[in-house]
């Protein structure tokens, strides 16, 4: 394994120079290599997703507000939530911690220059592009009524929908993952600077590399599942037609090995910025690094053997079933593993409630429900009453938007200094948290009573006795909505309106906040010291730049022989 | 206060013999989640106040990690999953372990209809079961995937073209409940809703909702002609409630997923390849090969009715279309 070793600090650039100045024009962002320029086009494209496929979501819940027909008939339903999830799924949440975040971060993290490949990098954000186009594309043509999940035998032979063309985008925009993926494993493994051994990496970048691992032995099975079906679409091969000799359950058994591992490319990232920010906000060391660490590598190793829990009442064998059920539960464990030790870290801290903090705790909350509200499901008795359902809706919106939603948003404030160079106003900042907590369980509780008393999702109608969930759950949505987009304006006046950034305005030990905000061309001026990545006491506040600074500003010499970060 | 209380009661009423303890599983892990989350909320809460920051103060020194107390709270949560695992497991295992004695009904699921066929040649769009009884039902879809979910059953099976799936139940009470498809079914999907008609199996017990007993519905659901007593269209309205029918065609002139059975008798009608009279032979054609000629305008949806419909059952449906012209 190579060491990285920094770049001796240029002089052709002023201290003032950033990435963001260092050069000007559109073509200086559309061929960058800079993996923060990346990472920011990638944060701008995510939201657009998230803003549209968010936009969709309210035009469903507007739909049921009464049970009768409304504004949009069968066909325009079908295909506004097929469109709403394969949106949220395909090109918002897969990629926008791992892309943006994790793009910008991850190698000022680690005290390198860039990522391994940033050539790779940057077609990555293409073949996202391209993909997102072919999407639209979709949704400008003839509608795409499958659901997200594309399931046989509809997708094939009755779906009148594009559904060939949608899934081409998906394959495309699998192949921007897989990209992102190994960049990330190959930048973690061969560009650590001296002194950043294992141990001393921050918990963000385990979670990225476990994730990385996902993205890159997980999506090309979906990729090929998809040409499967395109080839069955197409040419009438038969793969997943019994029609045609096939078999419509083998397509969901390949359809779930991808996307199950995909929920944890999902929340792994988002768990990974938590511990960051409670960490951060608490002052403390955060607790139990190297449990946090390696739940992260389980829930990664654990997430390729439960994809079969999304088929307990599939008909798949009774065996199978059982099996399923019982290695569903072992990931429930380093799930409570961080939990536990989220809230260790807490304990005797310095707790300050800033914006990103509001977030994590909202985290903290909404996730703990979502990670409960999974027992009920991977039991199986009582999954069998609640499988396909609004109880699931429910569920996984509490683990995919209350978790890795919330968590992006935290993170976003959290490094938003760092990116933009420009603070952002606490008290809306505040604000917008806070909606977002109420109005997200408004939006989502009610759907839990619903799914038990029975209300199957994907319904455009339902029966009267429903309606006063769906009116709150509605209700809750537009707050929602509005909780995000006050969220968005309170970072978009940032940058107009903002005060100037401090290097590390949160007095946070990782390397990232060691550099100016925004960064340098090249991240660093000299090379950074790697030290303890959550030794919060090495840095002070200092009331005349307004900022921390490392305490005496003494460079310690990074000793390789010292114990690591949890000891 | 009884209003609030019954929006927030997670369940429909207990209809079979194995609801009771299904929700006994579910409301187990409610209430081990409720104990785990209110003290997980409650420390973050404590925290957030008792530490919260005091400027120019750092926090007193506390350990960094624990290893005893890790090591419990993976332990712990373990032993507590492989209980809740074990209880969800043998639950299943009732659910999907049908006593020797069953009494079988032949479901077959199509776009967007349920049909039940029983062994005396009845057919049904809605579920008629004996109560008190095991009851197994043997499914197959014509089409795509579709789950039959009754909820005050607690029961629920993909029905998956090209093969039987199995599911069983004992229902308790006599009553009409709902029964829904569960797996998304392309653009009527939400409205393949229908019945589950629980009968008694003596006049004793029969109630205002359902009047007949099981046996009495079944004698005549098998002979809608009821031997030739009563006229014919009014045998073919049966016919076409047993079938479905009404799901995708109308008797009022409207367009539905498929033409309406008013206002084309004795007419020609276009098809996609030209036109045809619409008469007898083109109505029992249409039954048994719907795809041969597909009307202009609409998309080759309906399944065949071939060997479940009987020919004088057809004679009834071509009376009834006739008498409502």
């Amino acid at each position: 394994m190579t060491s990285h070793v920094m770049p001796a600090h240029s002089d052709s650039h002023s201290s003032a120079d950033n990435y963001l100045t260092a050069s000007k024009g559109f073509l200086s962002w559309a061929l960058t290599l800079d993996h923060k320029r990346i990472g920011l086009m990638y944060l701008i494209g995510t939201m657009t997703a998230m803003f549209i496929g968010g936009f969709l979501a309210l035009l469903l819940r507007a739909e049921h507000l009464s049970g009768a027909p409304g504004f949009v008939n069968h066909d325009t339903y079908n295909q506004l939530f097929t469109l709403h999830g394969a949106i949220m799924v395909f090109l918002f949440i897969i990629p926008s911690i791992p892309g943006a975040l994790g793009n910008f971060i991850l190698p000022v993290m680690l005290g390198a220059k860039d990522v391994a490949f940033p050539r790779m990098n940057l077609c990555s954000f293409y073949l996202w592009v391209f993909g997102a186009i072919f999407f639209v594309g979709a949704l400008l043509t003839t509608g795409l009524d499958t659901g997200w999940t594309f399931y046989t035998p509809y997708s094939t032979n009755t779906s009148q929908t594009n559904v060939v063309l949608a899934t081409l985008g998906a394959f495309i925009l699998g192949f921007s993952s897989i990209f992102t993926g190994l960049n990330f494993i190959v930048t973690i493994h061969t560009m650590r600077p001296p002194g950043m051994t294992w141990f001393r990496m921050p918990l963000f970048l385990w979670s990225l590399y476990a994730t990385a691992i996902i993205q890159v032995l997980a999506t090309p099975v979906l990729g090929i599942t998809l040409l499967l079906l395109a080839a069955e679409r197409m040419f009438g091969l038969g793969i997943f037609d019994p029609k045609l000799g096939g078999d419509p359950v083998l397509y969901q058994h390949f359809f779930w090995f991808y996307s199950h591992p995909a929920v944890y490319i999902m929340i792994l990232p988002g768990m990974g910025i938590i511990s960051e920010l409670i960490s951060t906000f608490s002052r403390k060391a955060i607790f139990g690094y190297r449990f946090i660490a390696f739940s992260s590598m389980a829930i990664a190793l654990l997430g390729f053997l439960v994809w079969g829990h999304h088929m307990f009442a599939s008909g798949q064998s009774e065996m199978i079933t059982i099996v399923f059920s019982a290695l569903t539960f072992s990931v429930s464990i380093p799930s409570a593993i961080k939990v536990f030790n989220w809230l260790a870290t807490m304990y005797k801290g310095s707790i300050v409630l800033a914006t990103p903090m509001c977030y994590a705790l909202s985290f903290l909350f909404l996730f703990t429900i979502g990670g409960l509200t999974g027992l009920f499901l991977g039991a199986l008795a009582t999954d069998i009453h609640l499988h396909d359902t609004y109880f699931v809706v429910a569920h996984f919106h509490y683990v995919m938007m209350g978790g890795t939603l919330v968590a992006f948003v935290g993170g976003l404030f959290y490094w938003w200094p760092k990116m933009t160079g420009k603070m952002y106003n606490e008290f809306w900042g505040q604000i917008s948290a806070l909606i977002v907590f109420v109005a997200f369980n408004l939006t989502f509780f009610p759907q839990f009573v619903m799914g038990s008393r029975g209300m199957p999702r994907r319904y455009y109608n339902y029966l009267p006795e429903f309606q006063v969930y769906h009116v709150l759950s509605t209700i809750g949505a537009f707050l929602l909505g509005f909780g995000l987009l006050l969220a968005a304006v309170v970072l978009i006046v940032s940058l107009f309106k903002g005060r100037k950034a401090p290097a590390n305005p949160w007095g946070a030990a990782t390397l990232e906040w060691q550099c100016s905000s925004p960064p340098p061309l090249a991240n660093f001026e000299k090379t950074p010291t790697v030290g303890n990545p959550y030794d919060m006491q090495s840095v002070v506040w200092d009331p005349d730049t307004e900022s921390f600074v490392r305490r005496g500003d003494v460079p310690i010499v990074p000793d390789e022989t010292e114990q690591p970060a949890h000891a | 206060m009884e209003t609030f209380r019954n929006l927030l009661d997670p369940f429909p009423s207990q209809q079979s013999t194995f609801a009771a303890n299904v929700d006994a599983i579910y409301y187990f892990i409610f209430w081990l989640s409720t104990f785990f989350f209110v003290i997980i909320v409650a420390m973050m809460c404590y925290f957030v106040v008792k530490y919260r920051r005091v400027e120019g103060q750092e926090p007193e020194k506390s350990p960094s990690h624990n290893t005893p107390l890790e090591v419990t709270w993976s332990v712990v949560p373990g032993i507590l999953v492989l209980g809740i695992f074990w209880w969800g497991f043998t639950g299943y295992v009732d659910m999907r372990s049908p006593p020797a004695e069953t009494y079988d009904i032949n479901v077959t699921a199509q776009m967007w209809s349920w049909q039940f066929k029983y062994g005396t040649g009845a057919v049904d769009a809605e579920l008629h079961v004996p109560v008190g009884t095991p009851v197994r039902l043997i499914m197959q879809s014509k089409d795509v995937i579709h789950s039959l979910f009754v909820p005050v059953f607690r029961v629920k099976q993909d029905v998956v073209p090209g093969r039987y799936s199995g599911l069983w139940f004992e229902a308790k009470e006599v009553g009409k409940f709902e029964l829904f498809c569960t797996e998304y079914c392309g653009q009527k999907h939400s409205d393949m809703i229908t019945k589950v008609v629980v009968h008694a199996t003596d006049e004793a017990n029969v109630t205002d909702e359902v009047p007949q007993t099981f046996d009495k519905w079944l004698e005549v659901a098998s002979d809608p002609l009821e031997g030739g007593r009563i006229p014919l269209e009014q045998a073919g309205e049966k016919v076409i409630g047993m079938f479905g029918c009404l799901q995708c065609h109308s008797i009022d002139g409207s367009n539905k997923v498929g033409p309406s059975f008013k206002g084309h008798f004795g007419q020609q009608v276009q098809t996609r390849d030209g036109s045809v009279l619409m008469d007898e032979n083109y109505i029992r054609e249409s039954i048994l090969e719907p795809n041969a000629k597909i009307r202009q305008g609409y998309d080759p949806k309906m399944p065949s009715f071939k060997g479940s419909m009987k020919d004088e059952w057809i004679d009834a449906v071509i009376a009834y279309i006739k008498s409502i012209q």
